[in-house]
């Protein structure tokens, strides 16, 4: 248990050492989260402890630390230097490694061919140069990347738990309610209700047990927001939660996350316990009288568990399945007491709220959605990543500045956003500011965050049958609209990407999808004609080829795609040898050629071709 | 299908997990991730030692279990492949890579092959999404997959398995 004069004491030095303000020379950063561990930054972060150590390199400090966020040059190692300065290393390498302590570490020479510097230029290993993102700007994600998850002293050295002994010895409950309502914050995880409201009504039904949980069970297919949270800032959760606990006169708090994600859960249980040590948890919180408990559950794998009065009855132990709202959870949640549940990143936000105030919130981003949101950019993108952006970022600065453009000059086609429950947005599109209401009125909508790129290479309706399939194995069955409905689409979909279409198919396929979203009981159902609505709307004419040519353009659905070589073909052989069925034949420097008759139309050849040569027909 | 053997160390073990979730409000979902993890999957046999503990009726039990995808009424393999099939992985081409290994195989996704030697799933974004397609073996992410790598490195356990096996 830490006294008030500890805390302080500890952020002070905390403070000095990473900001460099001791004798420490350089501070070395090692991204560790999932996606660099993938890359294998274990070893290279073994590689530069080593090489420290062999050259015996004095005032230097190695650290590793969540998601940096450009996933796709991992592993990354950043050199901090006492002037304030932050190199980018990508694609980090053991022998690059070594270079890196031999000649930035020891003798002070910056490797330019291996950085990207994140406010001038971005150059990858090729020499390509990207644009820089200046756009920018993280609160969520303030300490990702920085501070070394798994030690709490770190997290404290950057303001952290300040927000929470403001609130307990400066502020009363509804005063942290007010601030919240007053920032503007809304829900991250998809629905976007105002949280200071959520809050306030949760209060409002005080008296005996209350709850607050946390969402971490991150369904949309392809996404990873709120993981790289909890891998790389565990404690902004707890603090937030505590925070909440506080203003609801809650003291038990659970966190439901996906089993899927061990790191996170194995951070996140080594956060709670510091916490529990350090006097942040349990009983009389720093000497105050209040009292909060954090527990973890752990999800198993079920994507409606999400949705929160499933996920409250994941935690009681029964199957998960939504029930009729209202009452909503604020009134009758978990046990039948008051409950507030709210997604990871959301939380994120609430101790700086409480340290800077409303005003310097809602200054950020746009009237309707203050703040920032956190993406997860992903598909055919140059930069695939974890960004911070201020709402009412558009979609084009996204994708092109930030995010670097689609690579192999392929033709942009489409993003998608809002995971299965979302919608696609097309080039038209591309300069809509990102807030809650605009992605809606074009057909999306905001989601928890998963944004996928997607090029000429990608069809549309085999993308909606992708969505689809993944809902109708989620449903969990009470409904029938959904448990029925959304199976009927895709058998649908499953003729018209076969060459069996009808036109009558496609009426059928308008007017299920219009029920369904009627009719469904929770906004699983409601939302997962989505997908289908906003690629039919969009992109009716790859619909049309489908029934009516019995033809694929994109070359994806397999029954009826024919690949072919145009004469654009260099003769490089590339895609003869990456066929995984020999279908292609042909010499050096000559054009090449497909056999319809072995083909079986996996795609593989076409990002293989250096210049695009491989069409389909 | 592999049958699983209940010993009397791995029962007291559960048992013990089961008394310790009992102390706290819902108890069911901790106490069947504790025997998911013991014992690979959760068949009617280690039901009934839940619902001993927790007075919790075994159809109730079964239709939890059965609910979520994580547990398993059937142990999985030696080795388990997954194949992302998260919407970053897809759109660059992770069907075929999963198709292609189902070949190699000669079973369906969720399957497990008659020598028990390998499962393959289709798992939902795995967090690599930079280094995608991915897929996984035994919880080692492969990334920038191809059908080819995915072939090299499932022969590679092929190999060594049925090499081991010779000896
Ligand atoms: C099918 C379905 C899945 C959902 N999945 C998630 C999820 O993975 N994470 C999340 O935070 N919210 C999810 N939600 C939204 C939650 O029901 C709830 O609105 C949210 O957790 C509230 O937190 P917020 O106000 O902070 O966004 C889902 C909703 C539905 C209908
Ligand atoms: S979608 Fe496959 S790792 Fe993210």
């Amino acid at each position: 248990m830490k006294t008030r004069q500890d805390l302080n004491k500890i952020r002070e030095e905390n403070l000095k050492q990473i900001k460099l303000l001791d004798d420490t020379k350089y501070r070395v950063v090692v991204g560790m989260a999932s996606c660099g561990l993938a890359a294998n930054a274990d070893l290279t972060y073994d590689a530069i402890e080593k090489e420290i150590k062999e050259r015996n390199l004095q005032n230097i400090t190695l650290t590793s630390v969540g998601c940096i966020g450009e996933c796709a040059l991992e592993p990354i190692v950043e050199v901090y230097d006492k002037d304030n300065n932050r190199y980018t290393y990508c694609s980090v390498n053991e022998r690059k490694a070594k270079e890196i302590v031999n000649k930035h570490l020891e003798q002070g020479e910056i490797i330019y061919r291996y950085l990207i510097d994140n406010y001038k230029l971005l150059i990858d290993e090729d020499g390509n140069k990207y644009e820089a993102p200046k756009y920018q700007y993280r609160i969520a994600l303030k300490n990702c990347g920085i501070i070394n998850p798994t030690k709490i002293d770190q997290y404290i050295g950057l303001d952290g738990y300040k927000a929470l002994e403001k609130v307990l010895f400066e502020m009363t409950p509804e005063e942290v309610i007010d601030v919240v309502t007053k920032s503007g914050l809304r829900g991250r995880g998809g629905g976007g209700f105002p949280t200071g409201l959520k809050w306030k009504f949760t209060a409002a039904n005080k008296g005996g047990q209350s709850f607050v949980i946390c969402n971490a069970d991150e369904g949309d297919p392809g996404a990873f927001m709120d993981r790289a949270v909890l891998e790389g800032d565990p404690h902004a959760v707890i603090e937030a939660m505590i925070i909440c606990g506080y203003a609801i006169s809650a003291s038990q708090g659970y966190v439901y996350i996906r089993a899927e994600y061990p790191l996170a859960v194995e951070r996140l249980q080594h956060a709670i316990k510091n916490a529990y040590e350090y006097g942040f948890l349990g009983e009389n919180i720093l000497g105050s009288n209040f009292n909060f408990d954090l527990e973890i559950r752990l999800g198993a794998g079920a994507f409606v568990c999400g949705e929160e009065t499933a996920l409250i009855a994941s935690i009681e132990g029964e199957r998960g399945m939504p029930r009729n709202k209202p009452p909503y959870p604020a009134s009758s949640g978990l046990w039948g007491r008051p409950t507030v549940i709210n997604n990871v990143e959301t939380f994120a936000n609430v101790a700086q709220i409480i340290l800077k105030g409303a005003d310097w919130f809602k200054s950020i981003g746009t009237e309707k959605a203050a703040g920032t949101k956190v993406f997860a950019l992903g598909g055919k993108i140059k930069n695939t990543g974890l960004l911070e952006v201020p709402m009412g970022t558009t979609l084009r600065e996204v994708i092109y500045d930030i995010g670097g453009g689609l690579p192999n000059n392929k033709r942009f086609k489409a993003v998608q956003t809002g995971g299965p429950s979302g919608g696609i947005l097309t080039e038209a599109e591309l300069d809509t500011p990102i807030d809650y209401d605009n992605l809606i009125a074009k057909g999306s909508m905001m989601g928890s965050g998963g944004m996928i790129v997607m090029d000429e290479d990608n069809c549309m309706v085999d993308i909606a049958k992708f969505y689809l399939e993944f809902t109708v194995e989620e449903s969990c069955g009470k409904c029938t609209p959904c448990r029925d409905g959304n199976l009927r689409m895709l058998e649908i979909l499953n003729k018209i990407t076969a060459g069996k279409g009808t036109m009558q198919d496609l009426e059928d396929l308008r007017e299920l999808a219009l029920m369904i979203k009627d009719t469904s009981l929770c906004a699983l159902g409601q939302s997962a004609p989505n997908p289908v609505l906003s690629t039919l709307d969009k992109f009716y004419d790859e619909y049309l080829e489908h029934v009516v040519n019995k033809r694929c353009p994109a070359g994806v659905c397999r029954d009826i795609a024919k690949l072919v070589i145009t004469d654009h073909c260099i003769g490089c052989g590339k895609c003869l040898r990456n066929c995984p069925v020999n279908a292609i034949s042909g010499h050096v420097k000559q054009r090449h050629i497909i056999d319809l008759n072995i083909c079986v139309a996996c795609g593989t050849c076409k990002p293989a071709c250096p210049v695009n040569a491989i069409i389909s027909v | 299908m592999g049958k699983i053997v209940i010993t009397k160390e791995k029962e007291l073990l559960l048992r013990k997990k089961i008394r310790e979730h009992k102390q706290k409000s819902g108890p069911l979902m901790p106490s069947l991730h504790d025997a998911q993890e013991i014992f690979g999957c959760i068949p009617l046999e280690v039901q009934k030692i839940i619902s001993e503990e927790l007075k919790i009726s075994v159809s109730k039990i079964n239709g939890v279990v059965t609910f979520y995808s994580r547990f398993s009424l059937e142990p999985k393999g030696k080795h388990v492949i997954g194949v992302c099939l998260g919407t970053a992985c897809y759109v660059k081409g992770s069907q075929a890579v999963l198709d292609e290994i189902c070949n190699t195989l000669q079973i369906k996704v969720g399957e497990t092959t008659k020598d028990e030697l390998f499962s393959v799933e289709a798992t939902r974004c795995v967090g690599a999404c930079g280094l995608a397609p991915v897929f996984t073996i035994d919880g080692k992410v492969y990334g920038h997959a191809t059908v080819q790598s995915a072939a090299k490195e499932l022969r590679r356990i092929i190999d060594w398995e049925t090499g081991t096996h010779e000896n």
